[in-house]
This record gives structure tokens, C-alpha cells and sequence, in this order.
């Protein structure tokens, strides 16, 4: 080895160190352009329209005269399809990971983890498919209405999406849970349910919580499948029984019609405003739970 | 009738000799780990209201011959027994062995604290909750003596709402002993306890130890020769998973009769 040769190599050295280094802060610098670009445009809607009008506003309607763009209803829309699914999916991913976790034998947890883990790889407009000609035919016949595009379709269909989140990031904090002390209760007599819902769920809290936090994040910016099997009426909701409008959809539906520069135009952005706040408030909240599990 | 007079004069006469019966007793215990025969052919007798220790060089299989006391091993997989283990003259490997009501009557006391992330007066209440007591006042009457019986009231009395990890460490150990003394067991099992205190944490554990010897029939793990030699009254030796020799303390550390057990206590090995 000579001298020369140690010198090239701690130049590549430095090299790779610093390319990693800049990729690692493009990451930031990635959202940090994205909130901009975003808030540039969206901020530019309150030079037309009040804020008021914008956050408290029941309407919208782009087209009429003059256009309303009042963000409750699609607010509204989003928040409602986003309890429901919570609702639906946040059960059925505490039981799955508690069986995953603590009861599933090893073999059937390997393949139990593969199937929720291939449950995350379906494209969301596949279950916006299955969504439409499956399960909207079946809440219209269920529950005798005029139409199956309701927010409580959207609710199960977004479920099924959020429930990979939620269960792989439930089993990863139930399995975390230190083996002492499962032993220390089953030692006192506890039966293994017992020790299940009094220890490990306590002890693995912060874990669920974060998990729930990203299940709603998750849900939240989906927008295919439920521009697909909502309705897209852009109504104030009263009931999971009626189509809804969410954030999401309206940009989507709207953004290829509107003229660049218009107030239309600023005002979509100022919902991507709306729902990026949202959820990176989500995402904060999640992290902060993740951490003080970790502790 | 004549014949179940005959029975019942028989079987009283056999609770009256049952009063010098041990407490425990393990025949021909074996016990595999998948292929790995960990316990070989253990047969030990467990005093009532007494100290054993049980002492040997580690991976020689007293903390596995714990576990089977209370049959913790069932947690593990592939564990695999024959032989008895009775406790008070039942088998509690039989088939249909009540395990909820043998671990509240064999508690266990781990060798890292091992206290739930709860408040004090939880962990406490934890036992007799399980075993169904719900009433508030009963509960905070269980928690004051099982405190008390460890030595921790005076200390913790207005804490029980406190957050049960954040004591010291030797207060946890503590605190896992009122646990279990809360479900008032009759055999308490300890797992290492003092392995993770300071020196004088682990006088005044053994001190308590003493104090519990009054009420409970006490079975210590320990790699700590002195530990033994002070707090126990009979002493197990263990090596590669037997059980060498098994006497009073005083005898086992003095005039051993194994020339194995004299190489370790005067620590040729271990």
C-alpha cells in the first residue's frame, strides 16, 4: 500500500461523508420548500378573501357568483370520514397486534405480519375499486338509500388502509414491552388476558397512541379512494349516512379546472395549507408519544 | 361407613404427620430445554417457615429449578418435564393443576425489581385486584400493611400516587416483596433478589428476609456464597444442572460431605 493510495481513499472518504450529509439536510430543506410554496400561494387567497370567510365560511362553491370559499364543509368532510375510520380501524388494530404480539403462535406471527404488511402495498385506488362496486352497493341495500357514496363507505374503506399503520406500529410497542413484566404479573397470579389489558396495553400506551396518530395522518391526505366512494358533495355533513366532501378530493377534483394565478386557484392551495398543517401537527404529536415510550 | 371411619381416623392421622412434611418437594425432577437436559434427576426438600438457599456457579441450573417451583418455565418454549414437584403434597405438574392459584400461593421475586409502570399503590393493588377484590377501603388497608411488612410506609405514605419507577432501586425490590406479600403467599421464591443492589441495600434486603422467614417459607437463588452462608438455614449446591448436596447451612459450609461442594465454597471454581 502506498501513501498515494491512502490519500485517495480518505478523499472519497470525505466525499461520500459529505454527500451524505447534504442528502440528509435536503430532506429538510425539501419540506421546508414545500411549506413555502404552499403558503405562498395559499396566503395569496386572503388578499381577495377574508380569512373569516375562508376558515368559518359553510360554503363552498367555486362557481357561483361570487364564489364562496368557505373550507367547513370539505373540513367537516375530512374530519368526519377520518373519525369513522379511526373508529373502525383502531379496535380491529389493537386486537390484531395484541394477538400478533402476545398470543399467535411464532410461525403464524411470521405470516400474519406478511399479510398486514401486504395489506399496506395495495394501491389505495384498488380499494377505491373494491370501495365503489363492492362495499357502496352494499351500504345503499343495507341501509335502503339512495346512494352507497357516503361517508361511512369512505370511513371502512380508509380503515383498511390505516390498519397496517396502526397494527405494525402497535405490535412493534406491545412487543416492547420488557418480558419482566409479563412475568411479574403472571407471577402473581394473573391470568395471561389479565396481564395483557393491565400491563403490557399500560406499558405499551404512548406506543398506541402514536400509532393512532399516524393511522389518522395516513388517513387524512388519502385522496383517491375517497374521491372515489364519498360522493363529493360539498355539503355540511349531519350524518355517516350521506355522501361527504373532504380536503383531499376537492383539490383533486378541482385543481385541472381552475386557471393558474386565479382565486380559485389560491384558494385549493390554501386547503393544502389546511391539511399540511393538520397533519404535520398529527406527525408531531405522534413523534412526541413515540419518544416517551422510549423513555 | 365402618370402612370411611376407618378412612377419615387414617387421613387425620396423616395431616398430624404432615406438619413435619416439607413444604416443597421435587422427585426425580428432570427438565429439558428443547435437547438440553438442564435439570438432572433433582430431588429436594423445602422446610416450612425456613430459608433455603440454593447456590451453585452460573448456568448450573438453580434459577431454572426455581422457575419450576411455580412453574414460570411454562413460559418458555420448548421446555419440556418429568418428575414431581409437590407443594404441600400435591403435584402441580398433574394435569389440571389450578396455576393462577398455585403462583398466588408460590410468589416470586425477580432478580432485577420488576415493578409495573404504575403508580405505588397499584402495583400494590395489583394482586389482590386480579384475585377480585374491588373495594377501595380494603384495598387501601392491603396496601398499608403489605408497605408496612417491607418497611416502606413511613417512607412512602403520602407517595402512593407516585410513580413506582422512579424509586431507588432497592426501594423497588422492596416494593415487588409488598406485591407479593400482598396476595399473602405461603412460599416465596427469590430469583438473584440482591444482584442488582449496593452492599448495604443487600443487608437490609437480607435483614427483611429474616423478618419474612416468620411468616413464609422462603427459597433464595443466589451467586453469592455469603449470602447464603448468612441468611439460609439449609444450603443446595448445584452443579451442571444436579443437585450435589443438599444440608444445613452450617453443615454444607463447614464439613461438606461432597468433595465438589468444598472445591466451590472455598472457590476453586465458580
Amino acid at each position: 500500500m502506498s501513501r498515494s493510495d491512502n490519500t485517495v481513499k480518505k478523499f472519497f472518504e470525505k466525499i461520500i461523508e459529505k454527500i451524505i450529509l447534504l442528502n440528509g439536510f435536503a430532506c429538510i430543506l425539501f419540506v421546508i420548500l414545500i411549506f413555502f410554496f404552499l403558503a405562498k400561494d395559499g396566503l395569496a387567497l386572503f388578499k381577495v378573501s377574508s380569512p373569516i370567510q375562508f376558515f368559518f365560511g359553510l360554503l363552498w362553491n367555486p362557481l357561483a357568483e361570487p364564489p364562496q370559499y368557505g373550507i367547513v364543509p370539505l373540513l367537516l368532510g375530512s374530519i368526519m370520514v377520518t373519525l369513522g375510520a379511526i373508529a373502525i380501524s383502531v379496535p380491529l388494530g389493537l386486537a390484531c397486534a395484541i394477538f400478533i404480539g402476545e398470543i399467535a403462535p411464532r410461525w403464524m406471527r411470521e405470516i400474519l405480519k406478511a399479510g398486514v404488511e401486504l395489506l399496506a402495498a395495495i394501491p389505495s385506488i384498488v380499494i377505491g375499486f373494491i370501495g365503489m362496486t363492492m362495499l357502496a352497493p352494499f351500504v345503499k341495500n343495507l341501509f335502503g338509500l339512495p346512494t352507497g357514496l357516503t361517508a361511512l363507505t369512505g370511513s371502512i374503506a380508509l380503515a383498511f388502509m390505516a390498519i397496517p399503520t396502526i397494527v405494525s406500529i402497535m405490535e412493534d410497542a406491545i412487543t416492547a414491552v420488557p418480558r419482566t413484566y409479563k412475568e411479574g404479573s403472571l407471577a402473581l397470579g394473573a391470568t395471561h388476558w389479565q396481564t395483557i389489558y393491565r400491563v403490557t396495553i399500560p406499558a405499551a400506551s404512548s406506543g398506541i397512541v402514536a400509532s393512532i396518530m399516524l393511522g389518522i395522518g395516513r388517513v387524512i391526505g388519502e385522496t383517491m379512494a375517497v374521491m372515489m366512494i364519498t360522493g363529493n358533495a360539498s355539503v355540511i355533513p349531519h350524518s355517516f349516512l350521506q355522501p361527504v366532501r373532504t380536503m383531499t378530493a376537492t383539490i383533486a377534483a378541482e385543481m385541472g379546472e381552475t386557471v393558474i394565478g386565479s382565486d380559485h386557484y389560491f384558494a385549493l392551495f390554501a386547503v393544502g395549507l389546511v391539511l399540511f398543517a393538520i397533519t404535520f401537527v398529527i406527525n408531531f404529536f405522534a413523534d412526541m408519544a413515540l419518544h416517551q415510550q422510549k423513555k | 361407613m365402618e370402612k370411611n371411619g376407618f378412612y377419615s381416623m387414617r387421613t387425620s392421622a396423616l395431616r398430624k404427620l404432615k406438619t413435619t412434611m416439607s413444604k416443597i418437594e421435587t422427585k426425580n425432577l428432570d427438565l429439558f430445554y428443547g435437547s438440553f437436559h438442564a435439570l438432572l434427576d433433582i430431588n429436594l426438600e423445602v422446610e416450612e417457615k425456613m430459608i433455603t438457599a440454593l447456590i451453585g456457579p452460573s448456568g448450573c441450573g438453580k434459577s431454572t429449578l426455581l422457575r419450576a417451583l411455580n412453574r414460570m418455565n411454562d413460559l418458555i418454549e420448548g421446555v419440556r418435564i418429568t418428575g414431581e414437584v409437590c407443594v404441600d403434597g400435591k403435584n402441580i405438574y398433574e394435569h389440571g393443576t389450578d396455576l393462577i392459584g398455585l403462583r398466588k400461593k408460590v410468589g416470586m421475586v425477580f432478580q432485577r425489581p420488576n415493578p409495573f409502570p404504575l403508580s405505588i399503590f397499584d402495583n400494590i393493588a395489583y394482586g389482590p385486584r386480579i384475585h377480585g377484590i374491588k373495594n377501595r377501603g380494603e384495598l387501601e388497608g392491603i396496601v398499608q400493611k403489605a408497605l408496612s411488612d417491607v418497611m416502606l410506609w413511613d417512607v412512602l405514605k403520602d407517595k402512593l400516587d407516585r410513580f413506582a419507577l422512579n424509586l431507588s432501586i432497592e426501594q423497588q425490590q422492596r416494593l415487588c416483596i409488598a406485591r407479593l406479600s400482598a396476595i399473602t403467599p405461603e412460599i416465596v421464591l427469590m430469583d438473584e433478589p440482591c444482584s442488582a443492589l449496593d452492599p448495604m441495600a443487600t443487608q437490609r434486603i437480607e435483614e427483611l428476609m429474616f423478618e419474612l422467614k416468620k411468616n413464609y417459607t422462603i427459597v433464595i437463588v443466589t451467586h453469592n456464597m455469603q449470602q447464603a452462608a448468612r441468611v439460609s438455614d439449609k444450603t443446595g449446591f448445584m452443579l451442571l444442572g444436579k443437585l450435589v448436596e443438599y444440608g444445613d447451612t452450617k453443615q454444607v459450609f463447614t464439613t461438606p460431605h461432597e468433595k465438589q461442594t468444598e472445591e466451590y465454597i472455598t472457590g476453586r471454581y465458580g
